[in-house]
């Protein structure tokens, strides 16, 4: 089937990729784009659906330039949007540690940890603006690590041999959001930003092919309303709820991208998922929610599984506990195979890792999906009350989670102490695919931008560590409210719009027929017991390791799933008031044809690379083996109409200048 | 490995803001101690679905106890028996078969019920929109590392900055006060050079909106910061009163 689709028709993507070396793209863009002046900035409206890192820094940075911003949330405060439970850091290339760092360095690992798939104009902008945002943060009280000098602090993370992590505790989401936030209330208190929370978009409007607003249900009252401005902008997140089980929150969903997506904006990448290698393992079939644990655990955290196989069937029978087998008998896979980088190699390298080894029975836990990290020899070496300063509110959460103190003494051998590990397994974390943007966030629908983790732009097949905050800030306060002017400037002619026209009406009266339809059913299964199965499908087939046949599979099986859902769903309650049953399916609708389009497009790439694994392509060594020669493009999706039909392909080359294309190596 | 308990949950169901709402018993059995206090909600309500019933509403997003948007008050405490926690992160381990668990919703004058165990917090944001902000327009910041801030303050600001703003100081305050909600942000900017200018007018604004909204005055029980998931110290408050009365004798 992918053969026909790699024929089909190549119409021409115009990615407005700006002219001149990759250094001065982004000072020309914005020294000839368009601007609006301050008079016309205030007799324009924009839509910010979201008010994560990227929602609330574009809601509130737009209200500063003089623009009226609408601003949703389907939480009840803005400041609960997800980005807040980001533990680690946010990268930045202001080379504090005099490493070696630069804006060039950054954009490089950026890339090669991107596995050769993101575009290179977009990563090097990032890397030019991360420094700004770790200025723009300060200023805004951010509580960052300080060193006693009273200068800022750095740690180290996958995929980077310096250190340009800055950190709030292990709270570095919360606090930037928190300041993005305050900038944000303060935008509301002015009385430039409107803040609608409790809101869920559900369609947006496209007149005269422009997108001129939003349908959103309040979900308190469960009534639908029009919304209407000069430009909406989504920032709504991943799609890693698709997989049911995943760290993100469980109210994160696909559906706002879902809406753009048949309202034509193509839908870029979406085999790109990507599995974080330190979550805590799943420990039965009750669980709603994986709780991850920070990768910053992996620069002081040895990972590990026994050498011996009756250790591992030890363990798995519960018989002996990981600090009873000695330091000779560990295997330190991660430091075996990758020498250079260890234990902080990239994250789709170290889930795949920690794959094999589970998957040749040396898993640690009694399901056997799970190894050790480890602090024992950070422990010893640095005394525990440093790890604890580090990462202490990590061990507290684990301890609460597991019934587990990892800062735990727990044997000496061969006068060797020896403290409790922690378990960790892989888990669905970050989607790198997203809404397809060009240079200007500016989805292929006009006056329609995606920013965030729900565009596909900056992260390639994978993301490195403490690059989510970086891009949703990025994008938030420093790139969005410029290129968004240059669509705007020649709308200031147009007036404010009414929602009573056709376009609204009929928007309106199409999500209403949904709701009413669902409501309908009255079946026998709940939202949540379909959108397991959906997990279990999504996770067997199209997850840490994917073939054709499986994907082939999968395909069957969601065609399936979705019958099941459009005939056996039970809703109970009314569309009156709230109803959280009617928002879970609503959401669960979008969440099948998301699992369809990841499982198309990871049938479609012949290829490994990144979080995109296909066992069929690999090295001798297990590993991914790339194909720059076929598929070095950008896979976009258009929607053909229909949920059942199968979407039409569209390839965005990729153009390198200033990278060599190479074999990612984490070896030497 | 694993342990089941059985226990009767007593729950606060009420259809909207304006219906009359009661306690609902449901006898609910066989959950594994490794289940958090949320998934055994989860599985309750999938068995009331089951039943054709309306699930139990309740506020929760992350599951990682740091979005503050879970609330319940169990068996008399806001986040339920763990010190240190928000309820999505309190497992089942710490009750017994046998027990009775009540939950009710946060319980205040200024958090209207919406539906079941869900109120309305948006009190929370406005008081934080009344001033809790450093004035600062995005671009032309200066270089981060040019005011150095000792360890200790910024430590410090960052004990105050953790709060999740869930409030349950509010909901453990016999007279519903907002203090330890707002003094944890007007710490944060005190404690760092960047909210020192505007330090005088947040202090005053954001007092006078949690009294405008209806929230009670502080009489230093300590309740709050007993109960506090996060930890936010008394001493938040102390600060903010001293900031106060600075403010007002300025004035």
């Amino acid at each position: 089937m992918e053969e026909t689709m790699n024929k089909t028709a190549q119409p021409v993507i115009d990615s407005k990729i700006p002219e001149g070396p990759i250094a001065e793209k982004w000072t020309n863009y914005k020294a000839h784009q368009k601007l609006v002046n301050p008079a016309n900035k205030r007799r324009l409206d924009i839509i910010v659906v979201g008010t994560g890192l990227a929602g609330a820094s574009a809601a509130a940075t737009l209200g500063e330039m003089g623009f009226n911003v609408l601003n949703f949330c389907i939480q009840d405060s803005p400041r609960r949007a997800h980005s807040i439970a980001a533990q680690g850091g946010i990268n930045a290339a202001k080379n504090y540690q005099n490493d070696g760092d630069s804006v060039y360095r950054l954009f490089y690992d950026t890339v090669k940890g991107g596995d050769y798939r993101a575009r290179e104009a977009n990563v090097y902008r990032l890397a030019e603006v991360s420094n700004n945002i770790i200025d723009q943060c300060v200023a805004q009280g951010v509580p960052f690590a300080r060193e006693y000098g009273g200068l800022l602090a750095n740690r180290s993370f996958g995929g980077a041999q310096v250190s340009r992590t800055f950190y709030a505790k292990g709270q570095t989401g919360q606090q930037l959001l928190l300041g993005a936030y305050s900038s944000l209330n303060r935008q509301i208190n002015a009385g430039k930003v409107k803040s609608y929370n409790r809101y869920e978009m559900h369609d947006v409007v496209i007149i005269d092919g422009r997108a001129r607003g939003i349908i959103a249900k309040n979900l308190v009252t469960g009534k639908l309303e029009r919304f209407a401005a000069h430009a909406v902008v989504i920032a709504t997140g991943g799609y890693g709820n698709t997989y049911f089980l995943s760290t993100n929150a469980m109210a994160c969903n696909c559906s706002a991208a879902m809406a753009c997506y048949r309202k034509g904006a193509m839908f870029a990448n979406p085999a790109y998922v990507q599995i974080h290698p330190t979550c805590i393992p799943v420990h039965g079939d009750k669980q709603s929610k994986l709780t991850l644990m920070s990768e910053s655990l992996r620069n002081d955290g040895r990972i590990w599984v026994p050498k011996n196989i009756e250790d591992a069937k030890k363990l798995q029978a519960g018989e002996i506990k990981g600090s009873d087998i000695p330091e000779k008998e560990r295997d330190y896979y991660l430091e075996r195979r990758y020498p250079a980088f260890g234990n902080l190699v990239p994250r789709d390298v170290a889930s795949r890792a920690a794959k094999e080894r589970c998957d040749k029975g040396y898993g640690v836990n009694n399901t056997g999906l799970a190894v050790f990290l480890d602090f024992s020899e950070a422990i010893n070496r640095l005394g525990i009350d440093v790890i604890r300063q580090r990462y202490g509110n990590l061990f507290d959460m684990y301890e609460e989670i597991t019934d587990v103190n990892p800062g735990e003494l727990a044997n000496e051998i061969d006068g060797v102490k020896y403290y409790n590990p922690m378990m960790i397994y892989p888990a669905i974390h970050y989607t790198m695919g997203g809404i397809w943007v060009d240079y200007e966030l500016q989805t292929s629908v006009k006056g329609l931008f995606a920013i965030g983790e729900c565009n596909f732009s900056d992260h390639g097949a994978n993301r490195l560590g403490a690059s989510a905050l970086m891009q949703g800030l990025a994008d938030g306060y420093f790139v969005l409210p410029y290129t968004i002017q240059n669509y705007l400037s020649d709308q200031i002619t147009v007036p404010r719009f009414s929602t009573d026209t056709p376009e609204f009406e009929a928007a309106e009266k199409a999500v209403q027929d949904n709701l009413d339809r669902l409501m309908s059913i009255q079946g026998k299964r709940s939202v949540d017991s379909i959108h397991k199965e959906l997990g279990h499908i999504m996770w067997e087939y199209v997850g840490m390791g994917r073939t054709r046949e499986g994907l082939e599979t999968a395909l069957q099986k969601l065609k399936e799933l979705r019958k099941e859902f459009e005939t056996n769903l039970f809703i109970p309650g009314t569309q009156e008031g709230m109803n959280n049953e009617l928002d879970k399916a609503f959401r669960l609708r979008d969440f099948i044809a998301m699992g369809e389009l990841i499982a198309y497009d990871a049938l479609s790439r012949n290829e490994s690379c990144g979080g995109h694994f296909r066992e069929e392509y690999q090295t001798e060594e297990g590993e991914a083996k790339r194909d720059d020669e076929n598929y070095f493009y950008v896979s976009c999706w258009k929607y053909n109409g229909s949920d059942e039909t199968a979407p039409t392909q569209v390839k965005e080359p990729l153009h390198y200048e200033a990278i060599k294309v190479q074999t990612r190596n984490y070896k030497n | 490995m694993e342990n089941s308990i059985s226990f009767k949950l007593k729950v606060w169901r009420q259809k909207d803001a304006k219906s009359q709402g009661q306690f609902v018993t449901y006898d609910v059995n066989d959950i594994p101690t490794d289940t958090s206090f949320l998934e055994m909600l989860d599985i309750l309500n999938e068995q009331l679905v089951e039943k054709g019933e309306e699930p139990i509403h309740f506020d929760h997003d992350c599951r990682e106890g740091i979005c503050g948007m879970c609330s319940l008050y169990i068996n008399g405490h806001p986040h339920g028996p763990a010190t240190g926690a928000t309820t999505c992160q309190l497992y089942m381990r710490r009750f017994h078969d046998g027990d009775t668990i009540t939950v009710e919703p946060w319980r205040s004058a200024a958090f209207p019920v919406i539906k079941d165990l869900m109120v309305n917090r948006n009190a929370l944001d406005q008081i934080q929109q009344a001033g809790g902000y450093v004035s600062f327009n995005t671009g032309g910041a200066q270089d981060a590392n040019a005011i150095p801030i000792s360890k200790v303050a910024a430590d410090e600001a960052m004990d105050s900055a953790s709060c999740i703003g869930c409030g349950a100081c509010v909901a453990a305050c016999k007279n519903g006060s907002a203090m330890l909600f707002v003094s944890a942000k007007v710490s944060q900017f005190a404690l760092l050079p960047q909210g020192k200018a505007e330090a005088k007018k947040r202090v005053k604004a954001m007092l006078s909106k949690m009294d405008e909204l209806g929230f009670g005055n502080c009489t230093n029980t300590g309740a709050c910061a007993a109960e506090c998931p996060k930890n936010i110290k008394l001493s938040n408050i102390a600060r903010l009163n001293r900031e106060f009365i600075c403010a007002k004798c300025a004035d």
